[in-house]
């Protein structure tokens, strides 16, 4: 007759490992809270880290301007740039509008290379001339492209580009050294003893504040009167108002909508994306601080793997009484290795607890929206676990190869 | 023949040696049967080779010669694993030392030897339990152990070597650690539970304690000499 149906082998359920697994912590509490707070205080870290890091960096996200998300300006980058060629067309404008995502596009350039005097009165001398107030050729769209907000009259539209009109809007700086304050009476402006009639003054520009000291005037009235810009002297620049989210996409497309014979013209400046920033920021903060935890859980796994180690020796007599009660050596290891693993889940968990409410509290303070990642926040505890499994493994190897004859003397 | 007519342990010339150095012969062909339902008590100077004989019987360890029988089993040819599942479900011990777990409750203590035979927590409590009540521990089934005295850790032990049904009750040294009252109430309990039909097995110092066994034999140098109803003259001791 075969041994085994003599007698049925002793085995060990799942389930019972871990009840007695908890009930051995559980006896010792103070112990299993000393043994566990390395563990703890890793996870703790590793999850107040990850929390504050992507909790601060929501923070620049949410104030991260829609402002600045829908800006794209373009530059002229020739190498060589040819005489009377301003890069962009005259039409730039349209064809930037057509598309999607752009919601206003002006060109523009400084009369800067033109050293332009500029006064209230006609016939004044340059020596005379108000200082500070900068002359630009901008095309209609420019206002609502920088958001200008005006404080009276209106700006210019096509028909008045188209035409060459002499008209030009003021930067409320501008306005206020030249002493116009009323468009009503159709005032004029001299630039260089040309007059221009003044159609509004903008009291605010949410982009390029400088604007507020300038005298606009339409871009094809301007060449009219002085000609294109020198080459190499003044860079024409657009600057672009998209829709939310629409800067990148735009941002693709502009180069070839200018320019469809020379795209690569011009640089294109698109804002860096939400996400991008977050990134930047994580990268920089996170790195130090994810080593810090990292080591703070390996300590904590070492502090594990010494105790387990230690109520191994401690607990000789037990063991050897689990072998006479039946236990066989992998028995044994279960024990202890379900024990550790109790202690690394029990201290991460609390751990994971004591990371997020640091992070809730600091957002608390400093008004800060929390922003907990839950593929950070879920899996902490496990990572304890298997760590506390891991520490665990050669004490329990140790524990399984204790003879119970040695065990049981006393 | 049929397990109730099979003696609970036959050795056959058993030995065993330790190798050293200096090599040990702890056990010399050793020859001893033991009946169903008898209370055998084994008495011997220290040194003699009581713990070494009682570790052989309670398949803790391995005779170096001979055969050993438990139950008509032969314990040599086993695998580990089947000795150990034979140690855990046939053999029933108690210590000197007790060896309960001191952080758990009584009831937690005796549920230990079912642990390792997969019944179920709720039946393995309740038969905890009904053993508790027989050694008369049913009142402090909920105490922590370390709590308990002497002599109810004794009786907590002997619950817990009893709740698997065990073929042989191995005490060694069950009072060693008692003073003589508590002795005594130990003692009375072994008494019932071998009158109860339970095959009994005790190595012992004092001849006190060999007394009420219904056999008694004797080791020295490893050697076992039997002594039908007799009691071992110590020079230290008295009559
Ligand atoms: N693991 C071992 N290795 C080597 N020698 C051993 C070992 N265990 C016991 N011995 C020796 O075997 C002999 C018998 O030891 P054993 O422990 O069986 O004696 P005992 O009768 O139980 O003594 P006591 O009454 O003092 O407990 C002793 O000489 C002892 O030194
Ligand atoms: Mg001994």
């Amino acid at each position: 007759m075969p041994f085994a149906r003599l007698v049925e082998p002793t085995r060990l359920k799942v389930v019972d490992v871990v009840a007695e697994a908890l009930a051995a912590v559980l006896a010792r509490p103070g112990r299993a809270a000393l043994t566990a707070l390395g563990t703890l205080l890793g996870v703790a870290s590793f999850v107040a880290v990850l929390g504050l890091t992507s909790t601060a960096s929501g923070q620049i996200s949410a104030e991260f301007t829609k402002l600045e998300a829908t800006q794209v300006t373009v530059e002229d980058v020739a190498a060589n740039p040819q005489p009377n060629d301003i890069a962009f067309p005259d039409n730039a404008e349209q064809r930037v509008k057509r598309i999607n995502g752009v919601n206003a596009a002006g060109v523009y350039w400084t009369g800067r290379g033109a050293d332009h005097t500029v006064s209230a009165r006609p016939g004044v001398a340059r020596s005379d001339a108000t200082q500070g107030i900068q002359v630009y050729a901008a095309s209609p769209g420019f206002f609502k492209a920088i958001h200008a907000h005006l404080a009276t009259g209106r700006t210019y539209d096509a028909f008045a580009e188209n035409t060459q009109q002499r008209v030009c809007v003021l930067g409320v700086a501008a306005a206020r050294e030249l002493g116009i304050s009323d468009v009503e009476q159709q005032p004029a402006v001299f630039v260089d003893g040309k007059p221009f009639t003044v159609l509004g003054i903008f009291d605010d520009a949410e982009r390029i504040p400088e604007s507020l000291l300038g005298v606009f005037i339409p871009d094809r009235s301007y060449t009219a009167a002085w000609g294109s810009p020198k080459p190499g002297t003044v860079a024409a620049h657009m600057v672009i108002d998209t829709r939310l989210g629409a800067a990148d996409v735009v941002g693709d497309q502009v180069q070839v909508a200018l320019r469809p014979d020379e795209p690569t013209r011009f640089q294109v400046n698109v804002p860096l994306s939400p996400k991008e920033l977050t990134r930047q920021v994580n990268n920089q903060l996170q790195g130090l601080f994810l080593l810090l935890a990292l080591i703070c859980l390996a300590v904590g796994a070492v502090g594990i793997a010494n105790t387990t180690l230690v109520a191994v020796l401690e607990r000789v007599g037990e063991i050897g009484l689990r072998r006479s009660l039946g236990a066989r050596p992998r028995h044994i290891a279960a024990h202890f290795l379900a024990e550790s693993a109790a202690l690394g889940l029990l201290g991460a968990m609390a751990g994971t607890s004591l990371g997020v409410v640091t992070v809730v509290a600091v957002a608390w303070v400093k008004s800060w929206t929390p922003l907990l990642d839950p593929v950070i926040v879920l899996p902490a505890p496990l990572v304890g676990g298997v760590m506390g499994l891991l520490a665990g493994v050669y004490p329990a190897w140790r524990a399984s190869r204790i003879e119970p004859t040695e065990a049981l003397r006393r | 023949m049929t397990l109730a007519t099979e003696p609970v342990i036959n050795l056959q010339q058993v030995a065993r040696t330790y190798t050293g150095p200096p090599a040990v012969k702890a056990l010399a062909n050793v020859n001893l049967t033991v009946s169903r339902g008898e209370y055998v008590s084994v008495v011997g100077p220290s040194g003699s080779g009581k713990s070494t004989f009682l570790n052989v019987l309670g398949l803790l360890d391995r005779p170096t010669s001979g055969r050993y029988l438990l139950d008509g089993i032969d314990g040599a040819e086993l695998s580990e694993r089947d000795r150990t599942a034979l140690r855990g479900r046939r053999i029933g011990f108690v210590f000197q030392a007790f060896h309960l777990l001191s952080h758990r409750t009584a009831v937690e203590n005796v549920m230990l030897p079912q642990l390792y035979t997969g019944m179920p927590r709720k039946k393995r409590r309740r038969q905890a339990l009904d053993m508790l009540e027989r050694v008369g521990m049913a009142h402090r089934a909920e105490g922590q152990a370390g709590q308990l005295s002497g002599g109810e850790r004794q009786r907590v032990a002997i619950a817990r070597a009893l709740v698997n049904g065990p073929s042989l009750l191995l005490c060694d040294e069950p009072t060693g650690n008692l003073d003589s009252e508590t002795a005594a109430t130990v003692l009375q309990l072994i008494d019932e539970l071998h009158s109860q039909g339970l095959s009994v097995l005790v190595v012992t110092h004092d001849s006190g304690v060999a007394r009420r066994a219904q056999r008694t034999v004797m080791i020295k140098d490893g050697k076992l000499e039997v002594q039908l109803h007799a009691v071992p003259a110590f020079p230290e001791e008295g009559p």
